[in-house]
């Protein structure tokens, strides 16, 4: 990804500012602990499984890849086998009904922020952005308690006599879903938040003045003008939402696998690092593939998720 | 806020200061933002809450206490995974912020394919898949046959706290004036005595600012660590993890409590550094 904001870097080599190779120990530091480890994971992806299960065997094999699409009988016979795909497009399925949620909500709150007086709106983004700061394993774990049985919401809707017996909400997958929207929503309210900030709000009241109503000038005005923070706000959900680990594990229960949760469970209790590997290589390039796709849509999304998401959160 | 949006702020504030009637009284907008706000800080309340719960049963409310924090803070296991947590933090943190100082001011004068490279490994661990970056670095570290634990952690965490601590120093880079540099030169300063006289006193908020963001994000990260950790090397969040999986007690909401009040002290600290003006 060519990242956004280095382009107003100054190019002319100036007296004091230093010069190019203070960056060096950082480039090479970062080629060893990020660009290395694709590159073993990529290696690894064609090697053999290891007898006792940790790290592999150097032997050239494509069996990793093949078991993606079929399993292997004790026998040796090869056999169709949807189980991944399914997961694959489960992980699909989730990250667009997360995208989708976040973007509802985040629309409407986008605006509002960008509408409030300058003084408020600096510390409304501040508090939007502060629960990303904290632990996602916690916040996650919070939602154990929030869903549960016997929790709040359940025990809330017990009080007044809505119910007599509890939802089952927690270990499903609607649990993760929530969990999936409270973890990314931030990532869609500040890009969205960022376009709207930009736009001349005076637009809207001529259309409003020249008798739109509240909705078409919504549709008609407002919302072509926020298009490129909404681009980015769903590149930065939909691709990390897609490879997402700690919902799925802790609220859904087992039954909602997402790629990373098989990733992880091939370097733990499955011991399998090559097909590990492999369906580390199939996420990161569908993970390229989506990105690409977005940047073809839109090729001021990258920019506008530069500044409205990475640097808004700082 | 970025530091650049600042200067424009005034342009801002005729703009949309006095919204009119147009979207101001959406109805549903104010209504739906309130709800957002409520479902942002719903989790971190409910584990405060849950802190004080009297009950064994985590969900179940019974009453009012304090007792679930001297459990915690009196466990010799959770003062180890404390400790190991700070030290992973604070090594990480010095590393990466000088390492993100160096790339901050290289970067100024890198040859654009250069940059562009440099960009691309500093954004690549926001962008990897974090599992992916867990696994691939658990697969090098076994193959170059460095032994797991707390050290192979801190190597990981500076990779991504390297962008965590790069932005704030960049964007008050970019805020500073070449001419101060050139005036220094002018009088006779050499280039490390501008360094030190001049660029890293500029720079220092956006280097402590740097330095908190990239201590919580090490502080706060579970995956990798938790695939790094080995059999000394478990983290406050590794250790969180085992108490979810295993046996939930409510000591695991004191615990959590303590990490988000010190995660929320730390970040509203880099923010108001961060926004000084110079």
């Amino acid at each position: 990804m060519k990242a956004p904001w280095s382009a107003t870097a100054r190019q002319r080599r100036q007296a004091g500012q230093g010069s190019w190779w203070s960056g060096l120990p950082g480039v090479v530091y970062l080629i060893a602990l990020v660009f290395l480890p694709l590159v073993i994971i990529f290696v690894y992806s064609f090697l053999s499984r290891a007898k006792l299960g940790v790290g592999v065997k150097w032997q050239f094999s494509l069996t990793p890849y093949t078991e993606l699409l079929f399993s292997e009988s004790l026998s040796g016979g090869r056999s169709f086998d949807p189980t991944y795909l399914q997961i694959i497009a489960n992980s699909f399925w989730y990250a667009i009904i997360t995208s989708v949620v976040c973007l509802v909500l985040s629309i409407p709150i986008a605006l509002w922020l960008a509408t409030r007086a300058p003084e408020r709106r600096t510390a409304l983004v501040f508090a939007v952005t502060i629960p990303f700061w904290t632990s996602l394993l916690i916040r996650t774990y919070s939602f154990i308690i929030i869903l549960n049985d016997n929790g709040p919401i359940n025990g809330l809707l017990k009080g007044i006599g809505i119910i007599d017996e509890p939802i089952a909400m927690l270990y499903t997958p609607f649990a993760t879903v929530v969990g999936l929207v409270y973890t990314f929503l931030p990532f869609m309210i500040l890009p969205i938040y960022a376009s709207a900030e930009r736009f001349d709000f005076r637009l809207a009241e001529a259309a409003y003045d020249l008798g739109a109503a509240k909705w078409t000038v919504l549709r008609r005005i407002v919302l072509p003008s926020i298009r490129p923070g909404i681009i980015a706000g769903m590149v930065l959900v939909f691709i990390p939402a897609l490879g997402s680990y700690l919902a799925p594990e802790l609220l859904g229960g087992g039954k909602t696998s997402m790629i990373a949760n098989v990733i992880a469970a091939q370097f733990g209790a499955s011991r399998n690092w090559p097909f590990g590997a492999a369906l580390s290589v199939l996420l990161l390039v569908i993970t390229l593939l989506v990105l690409v796709i977005f940047a073809v849509v839109a090729k001021r999304a990258s920019r506008a998720a530069g500044r409205g998401g990475w640097e808004a959160l700082i | 806020m970025t530091m650049d949006s600042m200067p424009t702020r005034g342009r801002k504030r005729r703009r949309n200061g006095g919204v009119g009637p147009g979207l101001r009284d959406f109805p549903t907008f104010k209504a739906v933002s309130y709800l957002v706000f409520v479902f942002l800080y719903l989790p971190l309340v409910v584990v405060v809450a849950y802190s004080f719960n009297s009950n064994r049963v985590v969900s179940v409310w019974r009453g009012f206490t304090f007792s679930w924090y001297s459990e915690v803070l009196g466990n010799d296991d959770i003062q180890r995974a404390l400790f190991n947590s700070l030290r992973i933090g604070v090594v990480a943190t010095i590393v990466s912020v000088v390492l993100a100082t160096g790339l901050a001011i290289g970067l100024l004068t890198m040859a654009r394919a250069g940059r562009t490279f440099a960009w691309t490994l500093i954004g690549a661990p926001l962008i990897i898949p974090e599992i992916v970056f867990a696994i691939g670095t658990l697969a090098l570290f076994v193959q170059s046959r460095i032994p797991l634990g707390v050290n192979a952690i801190t190597l990981a965490h500076i990779a991504f706290c390297v962008p965590f601590a790069l932005l704030p120093i960049r964007a008050r880079l970019r805020g500073v004036d070449p001419a101060v540099y050139e005036a220094a030169a002018d009088l006779g300063a050499g280039e490390f005595t501008i360094f030190r006289r001049m660029t890293l006193p500029l720079l220092a908020p956006g280097i402590v600012a740097g330095a908190l963001l990239a201590f919580i994000i090490s502080l706060d990260d579970f995956i990798v660590s938790y695939f790094l950790a080995g059999p000394g090397g478990t983290t406050l969040p590794v250790y969180i993890f085992g108490m979810i999986r295993n046996a939930v007690t409510p000591g695991v909401n004191a615990l959590s409590t303590l990490m988000l009040v010190a995660s929320i002290l730390i970040v509203s600290l880099s923010y108001l550094l961060a926004r000084k003006r110079r």
